[in-house]
């Protein structure tokens, strides 16, 4: 039976090759054959499907492409009243295009409740996938290409090894020759000849895929009666060495990746902190709003992202302004109304903030209602950028480390380099003497007040990217950013940098030990020690400012 | 003329209160809805109240039941575990309520337990959980671990091939204590404890990326890997988003879910999960007459065709059903009649079968296996042949596997069978 299969195979190799050659021909005689193993599809089991798409895939018919593909995508559909099998063009939309799976043109529409899908599961997908990676191999597109490799590399079998052997004589592009190289290789180890198994372990060992590592590490085993699987010892050693190789370069990527992770997670940390910086740091309010101030940020995302269907890319990007002016106003508001009543009297303005904390949250609650709210990742947000077989970074949190550091950049130049930056430290290092300059101490106290609050509804807009949208967003990160402002030192900005940076990082690495749990617990601990040590924190405020406090 | 404008004041307030005393007078069967509608559980919960709230409604439109009307008494514990206590005790005490729905998290149950033992009340807990619990007045509609974890573990095992796990749950009694039957099921069955992870992570868990990262890592090993998860409530959304992004598919390290349905994936991006799996007693894609019927039903009354429906959901359908059955036959509403009546009670389930109330408490389901479309809905891919009882102590833990629940001829939800001794209604 296998043999049988593998003579399939290559046959379906044989007319894939004249395929090429042939033209098209509409009537071919294995039409009807093809469509009625196509129609067997539509009662058949799981276990049942696989079998037949290895029947069609002998056929070599040409539409053979477009109706796995369609199968993979779950385009592939019957007339329930005449059980004749169509592709459609889309699954969204009512009612769905069809086409004709034999000649792939147009065969009008249908109401989709008067067709029924053939589906698929997980294993028949995995087969799917690799056959039509067969396909993609001769792409023009070279991303599509080096796809069509990796994709057979996962599963080599006899058929692949040939394609990918006849596809290296006339590939151009040197990574994806690469690819296909390690394919060769892989396949060599098989192979019955011990100085072309050494000559793969040496191409293979360029490698760091995890495939081929464990593809090696198998050559070291022990069969059940003792002996080794791979007879010569040259190559065991041979396979050893390039099996260390690449345990090393991995550790090390792997190292990179915590470390991104640390970076990542310590610029939400960051994020969230440094508006609470300049309301708690600069001005000394401690705002317990600060986290429904974020949660605003968030649901002002969704609003937008409602208002603007059509245009999801953009909307995140509009929403950063946006945000910024909705949770300014909103701090403004309540800097105006309740807060510099209660200037000097932080125990009032801790449990006033934490009223307005309960208000908001439950305004939003009666707006939006007490479920989540589902904002929509952005495709130029979501995956991950592939360095190499170790090392992937994923964009939404590469972005979320960039927008950070732009926003830090951003405060520091506002408060370093603007007039109102000047006023705002001004005050803050002396509020009478600020005053006796002529600096109208009052407007400098909301617009503080204001432009912390607008940073904390940017945060909400990253954060509406990472977490759940709803009416306790801000409860969940309030903690955070106070421990951040208070370990990197108040009134100091580079200190909540630090400090947050800091901090996400020593979590990440925590909690592959640790566990998630226990790895906040310790840094919980960790800081009320440092914070005895040094009441002030990582960057005290040197001088007569932090004198008063 | 002031005089006599005070005077008809007068008469409308001694009016109104007469009105009120008339509609109070009105006898009605009073049905308690525990359920949180605010706070971290409330995206599954409020659907919950809305169900019996349905329920009812088409009850009062047949006539009541025994003659009287049904009227709801919904109170909102916040998803604040003390306050469930607090909540059910103000229905059982207060409002006299002849049964209560509600809770989903154990901890909540966990909570009111003792409550409803003092006070004898009676509760329909919709949600599937750990076992390890048979209470006299409680109503388990929801799946024990044999009807839910082990299948799909099976499933795994058997179909998938797969020879590692991942046990990733969230840290509190109900992960913990399914994590240990499916640890002591797996280790039965020769899985090394090396080819076993398991991990925990607090309520409403946000930064995935390294517990995704090691679990890329464990997953790739050379065995087939699969993750089992008992994540719940939201922390599954950015645990998925995460997944998505490092791109974890289902054809390399499937992931099945035990708190994951339709409801949960309603609020996600579902492309990127498509293939992920979900064990589940009931499914919105099974196409069966009264499943129609009831999703029909269920958009007229919450006046919305988008919302979804989902398995507590039927859960609590079975439960109404058995209720109303059982006060029917007891021709009452006292809890203790009522109990008597409901061991063999029988009523049809969404998915074409019967549910059937078992001595210990729970009742029999039939167990489906659905693999996540990218619509949101799931396409089964396996399911019991036949309905499956509830076992309330686990076969496969040391300590209760002689332990048995039964409250027809025993009496008793925890009587051991070696030491023929009950120990009442302590289930630790």
């Amino acid at each position: 039976m296998k043999d049988l299969l593998l003579g399939g195979r290559w046959l379906f190799l044989l007319l894939l090759a004249l395929q090429g050659m042939l033209p098209a021909n509409a009537q071919s005689p294995n039409d009807a054959s093809f469509l009625s193993t196509l129609g067997e599809l539509r009662e058949a089991t799981y276990s049942d499907k696989a079998r037949i798409v290895e029947r069609l895939s002998q056929s070599g018919h040409s539409s053979l492409r477009a109706v796995l593909t369609a199968l993979l995508e779950d385009r592939l559909y019957f007339r329930n009243n005449d059980q004749k099998v169509f592709i459609v063009k889309s699954t969204e939309g009512d009612p769905l295009n069809l086409i004709d799976p034999l000649s792939l043109k147009d065969a009008g529409s249908a109401p989709s409740d008067s067709l029924t899908q053939i589906g698929t599961n997980n294993a028949l997908r995995r087969e799917l996938r690799t056959t039509v990676a067969r396909f993609a191999l001769s792409s023009p597109e070279v991303a599509v290409r080096l796809d069509a490799v990796r994709e057979m590399l996962r599963s080599l079998d006899d058929a692949s090894v040939a394609l990918l052997r006849e596809r290296s004589g006339v590939e151009t592009n040197s990574s994806v020759k690469k690819e296909i190289a390690t394919g060769l290789a892989l396949a060599a180890l098989d192979g019955s000849d011990a100085k072309a198994r050494l000559e793969a372990i040496a191409t293979l060992k360029q490698s760091i895929s995890q495939d081929v590592r464990n593809r090696l590490a198998r050559l070291l085993d022990k069969s059940p009666d003792g002996s080794f699987i791979e007879s010569n010892e040259k190559v065991r050693g041979a396979a050893a060495d390039a099996v260390e190789t690449i345990d090393q370069l991995r550790t090390f990527y792997s190292a990179i990746q915590t470390l991104f992770f640390g970076l990542s997670l310590g610029s939400v940390l960051v994020l969230i902190a440094i508006g609470l910086a300049i309301t708690f740091g600069v001005m000394g309010v401690i705002n317990m709003a600060h986290g429904e101030l974020m949660m605003l940020g968030a649901y002002t995302t969704y609003a937008i992202q409602t208002a603007m269907p059509g245009h999801i890319g953009i909307s995140i990007l509009a929403a950063i302004p946006t945000a910024f002016i909705v949770a300014g106003l909103t701090g403004v508001l309540m800097e105006r109304t309740i807060i510099r009543f209660l200037y000097g009297r932080p125990l009032e303005t801790l449990l006033a903030t934490f009223g307005v904390s309960l208000i908001l949250q439950q305004s939003v609650r009666s707006i939006f209602s007490a479920n989540n709210r589902s904002v929509v990742t952005p495709g130029w947000m979501s995956g991950s950028l592939r360095l190499n077989d170790a090392l992937a970074i994923t964009y939404n949190r590469l972005y979320i480390v960039i927008f950070t550091v732009m926003v830090f950049c951003l405060i520091l130049v506002v408060l370093k380099r603007t007039r109102i930056g000047l006023d705002i430290r001004a005050v803050a290092q002396n509020r009478a003497m600020a005053r006796a300059m002529g600096i109208r101490t009052e407007w400098v106290d909301a617009m503080t007040f204001g432009l912390g609050s607008g940073v904390a509804g940017m945060a909400g807009v990253a954060l509406s990217q990472l977490t759940n949208v709803g009416p306790n967003l801000g409860q969940s990160y309030i903690i955070d950013s106070f421990m951040v402002v208070v370990f990197g030192g108040v009134g100091n900005l580079w200190g909540s940098l630090i400090g947050g940076m800091s901090m996400g990082i020593v979590n990440e690495l925590l909690e592959p030990y640790a566990g998630a749990v226990l790895a906040k617990i310790f840094i919980l601990v960790a800081l009320i020690f440092f914070i005895q040590a040094r009441p002030r924190g990582l960057f005290p405020q040197a001088g007569r400012a932090a004198e008063d406090k | 003329m002031k005089r006599k404008a005070m005077l008809m004041t007068a008469w409308l307030l001694i009016a109104g209160f007469m009105f009120a005393e008339a509609a109070a007078a009105q006898d009605t069967i009073k049905v308690g809805v525990l359920h949180s509608l605010s706070g971290t559980m409330a995206i599954s919960e409020t659907t919950l109240k809305d169900t019996i709230l349905m329920m009812i409604d088409a009850q009062n439109k047949k006539g009541g039941l025994l003659g009287k009307k049904l009227e709801p008494v919904v109170v909102d514990p916040a998803s604040n575990w003390p306050l469930f206590a607090e909540k059910a005790a103000q229905l059982l005490e207060k409002d006299k309520v002849a049964v209560v729905f509600g809770c989903w998290t154990s901890v909540s149950r966990k909570s009111v337990l003792p409550v409803f033992e003092k006070d004898n009340g009676l509760l329909f807990y919709p949600v599937q959980y750990e076992g390890e619990e048979s209470s006299k007045n409680v109503i388990y509609t929801g799946a024990a671990p044999n009807q839910q974890a082990i299948p799909a573990v099976d499933y795994l095992m058997k179909e998938v091939g797969v020879k590692r796990w991942v046990l990733e749950g969230t840290d509190y009694v109900y992960p913990r204590t399914t994590n240990k039957i499916l640890e002591a099921y797996l280790q039965a069955k020769g899985v090394k404890s090396d080819d076993i992870s398991i991990n925990y992570t607090p309520f409403g868990h946000s930064d995935w990326q390294s517990r995704v990262a090691a679990i890329k890592k464990f997953g790739s090993a050379g065995k087939k890997t699969a993750v089992v998860s008992t994540i719940n409530g939201d922390a599954n959304v950015p645990f998925y988003k995460e997944l998505g992004n490092q791109k974890i598919s289902a054809e390399d390290i499937p992931v099945v879910a035990f708190s994951v349905g339709e409801e949960e994936l309603s609020g996600l991006d579902t492309k990127p999960l498509v293939g992920h799996l979900a064990a589940w007693n009931y499914f919105e894609s099974i196409n069966t007459p009264g499943n129609k019927a009831f999703i029909a039903q269920w958009h007229t009354f919450i006046k919305n065709q988008k919302r979804t429906t989902n398995d507590p959901m039927e859960a609590h359908y079975i439960g109404f059903n058995l209720w109303v059955k059982a006060v029917q036959k007891a021709k009452s509403t006292d809890v203790e009649k009522v109990l008597t009546a409901l061991p063999g009670l029988e009523t049809p389930n969404l998915t074409g079968g019967t549910a059937k109330v078992l001595p210990n408490h729970h009742i029999t389901k039939p167990v489906y296996i659905g693999e996540v479309k990218a619509d949101g809905q799931f396409n089964v891919v396996w399911k019991s042949a036949g309905e499956v009882p509830g076992d309330a102590w686990s076969d496969y833990l040391p300590g209760s596997k002689d332990i048995e629940a039964d409250w027809v001829t025993l009496h008793c939800g925890n009587y051991n069978k070696i030491t023929k001794k009950c120990s009442g209604q302590n289930y630790k």
